[in-house]
């Protein structure tokens, strides 16, 4: 009689481990389904840029408020994080726990400063009178830019929760699968900036 | 006995891993190509080494073009075999309906605005 329970109880976690595995292969393609719709969102915030960039409204332009030094080290932040980002991955491929969450720290400290730079950047506009309201160019320049800055906001919470989640249970199958979809997140975000950093920034300054 | 234990998990999660990590190789390739792709357009524009502005537009939209191409194949790892080629179609199409938002919107509203807004001596000087 105890046989029959025996097997039953063997053949629930079977079933619990086939859907678990199931459930990994289409987060990906599900994850990745969801940066494009956000793309989408980006394209159509740089479409409204493109046509009002240059309806300044009397207002500053491009050249008095962009300062390129400080757009060059949130650049350097954002693209050093994704390499970190990479290099994280690959200590979880290898296995190495402690490692990956040093990476993903070290990740984390410099998303940390892109959102702490640019934060600075807008209080200094703010300062000098170009805020959102002054002008057209000012309204999109303000919701490109700070939509990209609340994504990799948004980027550093789940980082956190990430190494969180590393302490308590290690590189479990689902901690693997989220870190995958963090990586993916991340280096979308990092180029959405290229377009940010291209086309309003650099476009703007030669202009 | 243990090595089987640890072999299970490598072997599951390889089918996930399989479809968004590539080669160590890649890796470096795309972290030193795009390294350059962001120096050379901001130096380029800080500098002002190239005299022409059209030019230096032409450079570094060139450059971020490159930049996302590099970022998309090495960091994201698309390619036509992950996830049985629906990733890569799923990005076509993106790109594809990027392309239109954002060329259709410029087009459309510049020629409105050039339509509309009200002309300069120039351009009124034209029209008689």
């Amino acid at each position: 009689m105890s046989n029959p329970v025996l097997n039953a109880a063997e053949v629930r976690v079977y079933h619990q481990a086939e859907v678990e595995h199931g459930g990994g292969g289409a987060t990906m393609l599900g994850f990745w389904i969801y940066l494009m719709s956000d793309a989408l969102i980006f394209a159509s915030l740089f479409a409204v840029f493109g046509v009002l960039s240059r309806n300044y409204a009397g207002g500053p332009g491009p050249k008095q408020v962009f300062d390129l030094s400080l757009v060059a080290l949130n650049t350097a932040f954002l693209l050093g994080s994704s390499i970190t980002f990479g290099l994280g991955m690959q200590a979880m491929e290898a296995d190495r726990a402690g490692r990956t969450r040093f990476w993903l720290a070290i990740t984390g400290l410099l998303g940390a400063a892109f959102v702490g730079v640019e934060l600075h950047e807008f209080s200094n506009l703010v300062a000098i009178g170009a805020t959102p309201q002054r002008s057209a160019f000012l309204s999109i320049f303000f919701t490109l830019v700070g939509t990209h800055g609340l994504h990799v906001t948004f980027g550093l919470i789940w980082i956190v929760t990430m190494l969180v989640q590393l302490g308590q249970r290690g590189l479990t199958e689902a901690n693997r699968r989220r870190l995958m979809c963090l990586s993916m997140f991340w280096h979308f975000l990092d180029i959405i900036w290229i377009g940010v950093f291209t086309f309003v920034y650099l476009f703007g300054v030669i202009r | 006995m243990s090595t089987p234990a640890t072999a299970a998990p490598r072997a599951t999660s390889s089918h996930a891993v399989a479809a968004g990590h590539g080669s160590k190789r890649g890796f470096v390739t795309g972290s030193i190509l795009s390294i350059l792709l962001t120096v050379i357009p901001f130096w380029l524009v800080m500098s002002g080494s190239l005299h022409s502005q059209q030019a230096t537009a032409l450079v570094i939209f060139i450059s971020a073009m490159m930049q996302i191409i590099v970022h998309v194949v090495c960091f994201l790892h698309v390619d036509a075999q992950s996830e049985g080629g629906w990733i890569l179609l799923a990005f076509i199409f993106t790109a594809i309906i990027v392309g239109i938002t954002i060329v259709g919107s410029i087009w459309v509203m510049y020629h409105l605005d050039s339509n509309m807004m009200p002309m300069s001596v120039e351009a009124m000087n034209q029209m008689q």
